[in-house]
């Protein structure tokens, strides 16, 4: 099991070096042509890699519907392969709906407006910017990048489950058992798990890596807007600007990168 | 001194063979899990810790009790412990055994444990908590065999040791304040944050490890030559006492601060715990079975008669220790993570694989247990005849 997780880690770093050589400028003009139309010049490129301070994202649930929401969940899922496991108890999720009183338990209240009580939130990972789970964990497997991204290696994950007690969100999955079997169509362009290890949302990390934008924001057609926080000039800024826009718990201090328009 | 463990009657090689088997059992089913994962528990995406963390947390309490021996004995010259510490010191060894191994058989990975060294997080919890568990047992292993070896050979033990038991004291604090700081420092767990954590953590610890070792010396008086004394197992009864006021105390104290301020996130999980939510509630009856039990034990020590009834006091103690593990090894930890931090309600039940997992774990620790107080227990029987 191991092996195989390990060929498709070496597919992956294969293809990524195949990136800077040979494929450098297939993947460069696709890149361009992907950032340029989605948000015109907010990023900062170096080759064909998106980089930023601190990348951050908004949903727009105005924009979500019951047409979008599932293909924007099964474009992450299929991206990352994510098992399909229909026993609740062992499932495994990076993206998924929940109504506003468990996507904002603490702002929930009796008099809700109709709309946004019925409303569908997107849910993952916050990549928040003082993580607790990168506290909790003892082997550093989850750990932050200088752009913000909470990441986590699973090669070095042991297990313990600590990070997902530390989160405030819910948004670690455990696997309980090997995924694998569970995976209808494996993307050969990032690793499966193996059994015992923990795992979330990534922001496509992989995908910035080669010019991509993450794969729920494709999908989203602008419901979705993904950018670098610390620039007062990106489009996210923008956004943010001219919109009232929400997070999970931010009493806790955890400071989200994800901002929700109601 | 070793050979010591290895005569013994018959009734005792039972015992050991029993445990054993009961042992094996256990890891049978444990390389079920290895191969299958954690997914043979009730533990789920909600609940991620469950009944080994459970009793790990529990057993940390049991081995920080030593100290309520050693503590008077050295701090306070109270002489008539010198009798019992190594009972006290042998049991913390069993006991950190037992919750090392508990937190093996909990790791989705564990032949990638040493990852904890190889990286070392000290921002982490986790990390600190190997190290004070580890420290201590290596104390109490060094402290209790030099302690016994030079009382055999009726010589002074080596002046190096002292600094040692010195240190062992503050050191058994601080492995219960370790684990509580697992859980007392997490944001959005409303149930666990809580400063009082570490202090009720070692309330319990004094009444729980204490109780167990009172029937321990119940039983050594029973089955062999040497009596651990009935000032001592009386002066372990008060601190029982102490320790079980004051546990009750401070959850009193949570209870008048969680349902004061009213803050939901905190109160949701008490909620659930003694009244149950919407039909989840299998908690309930053991929260409430355990509130009895430690009111019952209190009043049975409260009152000298029944305290000094040494017919009542191992039942009292029992009653004690079974208060405390339904307190720590079923509610704490699964009441900390129902409701979810997004409010839905998942509850957790060990599943039998998981219970006998943790039966196997149980067994080694009593199989270390009985040696190591076979081996004390004779060496104190030659000194009496
Ligand atoms: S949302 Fe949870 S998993 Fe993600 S960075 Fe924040 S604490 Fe960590
Ligand atoms: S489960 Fe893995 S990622 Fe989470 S805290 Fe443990 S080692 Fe770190």
């Amino acid at each position: 099991m191991e092996k195989s997780s390990r060929r498709s880690f070496f597919k992956v770093a294969g293809i990524s070096l195949l990136g800077i050589s040979g494929a450098a400028p297939v993947l460069n003009s696709f890149a361009e042509s992907q950032v340029s139309h989605t948000v015109e010049g907010s990023y900062v490129k170096n080759e064909s890699t998106l980089q930023a301070k601190r990348w951050g994202m908004i949903i727009n649930t105005k924009e979500l519907s019951e047409d979008n929401v599932p293909s924007i969940i099964e474009a992450c899922h299929k991206a990352h392969n994510v098992p399909n496991i229909d026993n609740k108890k062992h499932e495994v999720k990076w993206i998924w709906e929940e109504e506003f009183k468990h996507a904002f338990p603490t702002v929930n209240h009796d008099f809700l407006n109709e709309r946004v009580e019925n409303l569908k939130f997107l849910v993952f990972c916050n990549h928040c910017n003082n993580p607790p789970c990168v506290r909790a964990c003892p082997t550093k497997a989850t750990f932050k990048r200088d752009d913000g991204i909470v990441l986590m290696d699973f090669h070095r994950c042991i297990g313990c489950r600590f990070c997902m007690a530390a989160c405030p969100y819910g948004s670690r999955s455990f696997n309980f058992e090997n995924p694998r079997p569970f995976i209808e169509e494996t993307n050969p362009l990032f690793p499966t798990r193996m059994k015992g290890v923990v795992e979330k949302c990534n922001f496509c990390a992989e995908r910035l890596a080669v010019g991509k934008i993450p794969a729920c924001v494709e999908a989203a057609n602008g419901a979705i807007v993904f950018g670098d926080l610390n620039d007062p000039e990106s489009e996210i800024r923008q956004v943010l600007k001219e919109n009232y826009t929400i997070r999970r718990k931010p009493a806790l201090g955890t400071g989200p990168s994800v901002y929700y328009i109601v | 001194m070793l050979e010591t463990a290895i005569k013994g009657s018959r009734n005792y090689w039972l015992w050991l063979a029993g445990l054993a088997a009961v042992f094996c059992l256990g890891f049978l089913v444990y390389l079920n899990q290895l191969s299958f994962g954690l997914g043979i528990t009730g533990m789920n995406r909600d609940v991620t810790w469950g009944f080994y963390i459970a009793q790990f947390t529990f057993l940390v309490g049991v081995a920080a009790s030593a100290v309520m021996l050693v503590l008077p004995y050295y701090l306070h010259d109270y002489k008539a412990f010198g009798r019992i510490t190594i009972l006290g010191e042998f049991l913390a060894v069993a006991s950190v055994s037992m919750c090392l191994f508990f937190i093996i058989v909990d790791l989705g990975q564990p032949q990638r444990i040493l990852n904890v060294w190889l990286h070392p997080t000290p921002g982490s919890v986790l990390f600190w908590d190997t190290i004070v568990l580890n420290g201590y047992l290596l104390l109490n292993i060094v402290i209790g065999w030099k302690i016994l070896e030079a009382e055999r050979s009726s010589i002074a033990p080596p002046k190096w040791v002292k600094p040692l038991i010195y240190l062992s004291i503050p050191w058994a604090v601080s492995i219960h304040t370790v684990t509580a700081f697992l859980y007392c420092g997490l944001p959005g767990r409303g149930f666990w944050l809580t400063a009082i954590l570490a202090p009720r953590f070692l309330a319990s610890a004094f009444a729980s490890g204490p109780a167990f070792l009172i029937v321990l010396c119940f039983i050594v008086r029973k089955l062999t030559k040497f009596d651990p004394g009935t000032v001592q197992i009386q002066t372990l009864a008060k601190i029982v006492t102490y320790g079980l006021i004051i546990n009750v105390f401070f959850l009193l104290c949570e209870v008048f601060v969680v349902f004061y301020s009213g803050i939901p996130e905190h109160m949701e999980h008490f909620k659930y715990l003694y009244a149950g939510h919407d039909g989840h509630g299998v908690l309930v009856p053991w929260m409430w079975t355990s509130a009895a039990l430690a009111l019952l034990s209190i009043f049975l020590l409260i009152n000298p008669a029944t305290r000094k009834n040494e017919k009542i006091l191992p039942f009292t103690c029992v009653m004690v220790f079974v208060a405390m593990w339904i307190d720590k090894g079923l509610g704490l930890v699964s009441g900390g993570f129902v409701p979810s931090p997004l409010h839905h309600f998942n509850e957790y039940v060990p599943t039998l694989k998981e219970i006998m997992i943790t039966f196997g774990v149980y067994a080694l620790g009593f199989i270390i247990l009985t040696v190591l107080f076979k081996i004390a227990v004779s060496v104190k029987e030659e000194l009496v005849s």
